[in-house]
Parts: C-alpha cells; structure tokens; sequence
C-alpha cells in the first residue's frame, strides 16, 4: 500500500514518540512575525534557553504594519513597541529579518514562497493560523500558538498528534471568471466549517493540477477555514518551475537533487485516505459568503438560505442574517457594498492583482464605494508597479496602499467604520473581524471584489468579463 | 527548564456558552493581540460579544467567578491566536468541557494547561441547564477520572490520551520533553536533504 505525502514527510520528521503518546516533529522551517512571538522570546529569556536553529527561523512584519505611513516610529504606540519587539528579538537570537528597510518584507504567508523558503517535503510552522499557505508546494504546513513558537525556537521540534488524510478531488476544469477562491468556498461550504478537524486535506483532480501556484496557494490558505490545519498540493513541474531561481530555492546542481527528492515525496498512486471527496469544477460560479463563517456561502446567482427550511443549523443562519441585516430568500446579488478590499494572504499576490485590474480597467469605482489594493509583498508591489497595474487601480479610485495584512484583521489604521460592508478578498467574514464590532464581510475572489467596487453592489464578474 | 505541574481536578461553579463555531475573534477580538504580553487579556474576554448581547453569559455576574466553562462544538474556530486561551484562563476559567474543539484551540490551550474535555450533546446540553437553572451550581472536573460531576449526575468525558497524559504527568508544557534529547534531533536535521543542501 502506497503512502500519502503527509505520512512520507510526517515519517521523515518524526524525532521519536513522546512518553506522552504524542510525535516529537522536527520542524525544518519555522517563520515568525510580530503578533504571536514577543511573548515566546520572553519565555526563552525567563528560562535561559537559546534559539536551537536560529537558521531554520525567518521573520518579518506584516499585521500591524500601516499601509500609507511607515515612518518610524509609527503612530500607533503598541505597533511601534511590536515592531521594536521583533528587531530586538531577531537581533538578540540571530534570525534573519525581512523588515520594512528590507525590500522583501510583506505578509508571511506571501514571502516565505516568494522568496523560495517554502519548499516541498518541508515542514513548516508559524504562529499563524494561514500556515496552511505552504502546503501549495507539497510542504506540511500548520499554525501553532505562543507556547509552541517557544517550543519551535528551543527545540526546532513540535509535540504534535498525527492526523488523517481526506483527498479533495477537483475535476474539470473551472470556467470563466471562476478561480481558486470560489473553488475552496464551495469546499468549506459543503464539508462544513468544522468538517476537517483531525483530517489533512489533499488536494487533487485536473483543476487543481492545472492551477498556478498562487492559485494553490488561495486554496492551502484556506484549508483552516474548513476546520482543516493543513491542506497540502502534491509537488509537480508547476511547483518546480515556481521555485528555479528564487533567491533561498536550491540552485544548479543541487537543484535538479532537490526536485528529484521533491517528487519521491508525493503523495503514491495507490495511496490509502482516510476519505475521499469529489467535485465537478465546472460546475462551481463565483461565490459570495452571506454570514459570519466562511462556510456560509452562496454561488453569485443564488439566494440568501432561508432558515426556516433549512434541514439544519437553523439557529446558525438566524443569528448571521440577523448581524447582517440579510433578508431571507434575497439574491445575493445586488447587495450593496461600501467598502472593496483586494489584500491579505489569501488573495494578494500578483495574478490576484492582474485579474482585478483587467475588471477595474476602464471603470470607476462606485462613488459611494471606498476601494484599495494592498499588496501583499513589496515584491508583489513592485512587480505590479512594473505592469502599471498600480495606475489601473488609482485611476478608478481604488487606493494603492504599502505591503501588509491591512484590512483583513485590522491590528493597523485600516479598518471598517460601524456597520459599513465590505466587499473583500481575505478570508475571514467572523463577526468584528475586519475592525468594527459591527462591521461586516462578504467573501469572494479578488475579481468579484473589483466587480463589486465598479458597481456598487455584489455584481457577477462573469458579467464583465 | 520549568517545573511540572501536574493538572487534574477543577472544581467551582460553571459557565455556559451557547453556539456552535465560536471563533477566536470573538474570544478575544485583534485589537488586543498588540501588545508583547499576555497581561490584562482576561478583561477583554467576549468583549465584543458582551458588547452587542446584553445576556451574553461573560456579560452577566452570576457567572462572574465561574471555573469551567461549557460550550457547543468546534468551539476556539480561527485565529491560531494563543490570546484567546490565554484570556479565558485570565478571565477565571480552569477546564473547558465541549461536543467539540478546534484543532488548534485545543492545542493551544493543552500547551498553557487549561484542560479541554469532550461530551455527548445530551450531556453538554444537561450540564448548560444546570449552570443556567443555578449559576451558583458546582461542578467537579478531573482529568484522571475523565469525568464532570454536577447536581448529583456524572458525566463522562472525552479527551485524546496525549493530552490527558501531558496535563497528568504535567508534561503539558513541552519544552523539557522536546529537549530532552537533543542528540536524537539532530539526527534527524542531519538526515533532511534540505537541511543538508541537497
């Protein structure tokens, strides 16, 4: 019987079974920002222990970074005492550091691939629930708390239970207007919100083998949103093109005995899953959430579920259509937005950004309707510069902001004002999420974001393409 | 190196939190993530929820000293955020009883030795009426025993033998065990063709 990826690279990481009955897992990259780590380089100092491989480590700075002034010291007090956190901590222990006068900082979850850290065969954590980004390129990738930063910083080990495998079939191939996005919402929408919890997920099929790497990378991202902590591609060509020549991706000679390996770590033709789940690609639209978890979600050309004949969760529809203000049985489409956010580490990568623009182009953002563009890394930024995207943007009113996590969570100036709607390409619609207890998020793709913010309203971007 | 402390029995009255796929935003919204300690997060536990449902159980003072606290399934959704853990265990609360946890909630909340148990809905859904019947009700949780005895009734518990066995042998906090032997895991760094340069 063949092996799955996640047992190959489970197996090879594996340090011994803890007396606990846990698995002692080495973990060969670990990446760290400013949020989830001062404590844990604290707890490092109060118990004397150093960093074990300051060189497996990477850091940079990305949630509390403002996107329009980034003059130090930054005007928010607790962002500056965060950041001036992270400098001393990557100082003291010797971990290298993507900061703001580097020209490769941006969000985690964009330069770790971006910069070709992420690798296949790797496993990766962060404290940061998104980890699950990498599992793109065939890594094993997961969030972890403070506690187990510490843990990774001492040790460069996890103590960790083994999970179970579900292979995610995509088959056929998406249509028009149709992307990664609304193919991992369509996945949270029917396996539930909870449905991979204890479970991997794998992602395969002729749609998903056919995506680009930033496209896999949407969908890893939100594994976690289904309950899932990993979700992993299996390494192909499309992995390896994405890595030759990246500035930390093995280079000549080694390179070509890199991808050899890389391959020997996919998943076997006859490997055994716990379960299997199929779905026809072409038979996804672009989908928009109506609630408060990203399992709530609808195709475009849908309606708003009614609770009353749902089968069940009724209790659960109720109180999201009461936070939303939603009607029962209305279309989604239609439902007017006041704010458009294309960013986060979701959906902020330059084809996101490309496939934006090509909707923008020629139109004005909807005059009750604030629309901006964060890019998810200064790289990301830049090689959009170099297409003139940012002028396609400015020039139909969206804002073009500085690398950062921006109006995802909001840890910096940007934010939603009172029950303001937002029409965005991040991946969290939980209540309060987006910076205003009372404010309120509709996912979709960064194309229904620009289609949303040219027309005011929930619009079908297959409509203007 | 810390010392173990080994974690079994919690015992005072409970607090009962309706809802299934309560998230981390929710248990501690990000505003209080800026800060490089955990300090004062208790005081902002559900703050936001507290905010906008005046009955919200974290809101109401009958609860206020409560030590378990009973909630619905897939409960700590989200955010990897050790924040929210943390601001419960801050806010008063000693063990958690469930139908079910996030993943990463419950590892989280393993690593800071806040214990989180599973029950049957029946059961979950008796141990709630008797908190709300009578706030001032006790309850006593053991992690040997797996169990949760309230009003005269015992309720079996759920919990993975990793966990039960870490919080028991105060091992629950891993940092001692994960370099205890340190030769071992240099082995296996040196056996990575990766961290060998290929």
């Amino acid at each position: 019987m063949g092996r799955t990826l996640l047992q190959k690279v489970w197996d090879l990481h594996t340090v011994r079974r803890l007396p606990t009955g846990q698995t002692q897992l080495f973990i060969g990259l670990h990446l760290i920002h400013e949020v989830t780590t001062p404590q844990a380089f604290d707890m490092l100092r109060q118990r004397g222990v150093g960093v074990a491989f300051p060189e497996r480590t990477y850091a940079t700075v990305d949630h509390i970074v403002p996107t329009l002034d980034q003059t130090r010291p930054f005007a928010d007090e607790l962002a500056e005492q965060m950041m001036a956190a992270l400098e001393r901590n990557c100082r003291e222990f010797g971990i290298r550091f993507s900061d703001l006068n580097t020209d490769r900082q941006g969000i985690v979850h964009v330069i770790g691939p971006e910069l070709g850290l992420t690798q296949p065969g790797m496993t990766i954590a962060c404290g940061d629930s998104h980890t699950s980004t990498h599992g793109a390129f065939g890594a094993v990738a997961f969030g972890i708390g403070t506690s187990q930063v510490r843990d990774v910083l001492a040790s460069q080990c996890l103590a960790i239970e083994p999970l179970k495998v579900r292979r995610i079939s995509v088959s056929g191939a998406l249509g028009p207007g149709v992307y990664a996005k609304d193919v991992i919402l369509e996945i949270i929408a029917r396996l539930g919100v909870r449905g991979g919890v204890g479970f991997a997920y794998e992602y395969g099929g002729a749609a998903v083998e056919r995506m680009t790497m930033e496209e896999r990378m949407t969908m890893c991202n939100m594994s976690i949103e289904g309950g899932a902590r990993i979700g992993y591609v299996n390494p192909d060509e499309t992995t390896f093109a994405y890595l030759a020549d990246r500035p930390f991706a093995p280079a000549g000679h080694a390179f070509e005995g890199a991808k050899a390996w890389w391959r020997s770590m996919a998943s076997d033709p006859d490997a055994a899953y716990d379960d299997v789940v199929e779905l026809d690609g072409a038979a996804i639209e672009p989908r928009v959430t109506w609630g408060i978890n990203p399992g709530q979600s609808v195709g475009v050309s849908e309606r708003i579920p009614d609770p009353a004949s749902a089968a069940a969760d009724a209790g659960a529809i109720g109180e999201a259509l009461d936070f939303m203000g939603f009607t029962a049985g209305a279309p989604i489409s239609g439902t007017r937005v006041d704010v458009a956010f294309v960013g986060s580490c979701t959906n902020s990568r330059l084809s996101d950004l490309r496939e934006a623009a090509r909707i923008v182009r020629g139109h004005r953002v909807a005059s009750h309707v604030r629309a901006l563009v964060v890019p998810g890394s200064k790289d990301v930024r830049r090689a959009a510069e170099a297409e003139g995207l940012h002028e396609i943007f400015r020039e139909a009113g969206f804002e073009w902001r500085g690398a950062g996590c921006s109006m995802c969570l909001a840890m910096n100036p940007d934010r939603l004002n009172g029950r303001e709607v937002c029409a965005s390409s991040s991946n969290r619609n939980f209540k309060g999420r987006q910076g205003s207890p009372t404010g309120r998020t509709l996912l979709m793709s960064p194309a229904m974001v620009a289609a949303a913010a040219v027309s005011g309203e929930v619009t079908d971007v297959r409509t203007l393409l | 190196m810390s010392e173990l402390r080994p974690i079994d029995r919690i015992a005072g009255t409970a607090i009962p939190l309706r809802g299934n796929n309560i998230d981390t935003d929710r248990i501690i919204p990000a505003r209080y993530l800026k800060a490089i300690t955990f300090d004062g997060l208790g005081a902002h536990a559900f703050e936001d929820d507290r905010g906008s449902m005046p009955n919200h159980p974290f809101a109401n003072p009958a609860y206020a000293g409560a030590s378990i606290l009973i909630v619905n399934e897939n409960f700590g959704s989200g955010s990897s955020r050790e924040h929210a853990p943390q601001a419960l265990k801050r806010w008063g609360i000693g063990a958690c009883v469930g139908q079910s946890f996030s993943e990463i909630f419950l590892g989280n909340a393993t690593t800071i030795g806040l214990p989180c148990a599973t029950a049957a809905p029946e059961d979950i859904e008796a141990l709630m009426a008797a908190a709300e019947g009578d706030p001032a009700t006790t309850m006593a949780f053991s992690v040997d025993a797996q169990s949760i005895e309230a009003a005269g009734r015992r309720v079996r518990l759920g919990m993975p033998a990793a966990v039960r066995d870490s919080l028991l042998t105060g091992q629950w906090d891993a940092t001692g065990l994960l370099l205890d032997r340190f030769d071992d895991v240099r082995r296996v760094a040196t056996s990575l063709p990766y961290v060998q340069g290929f």
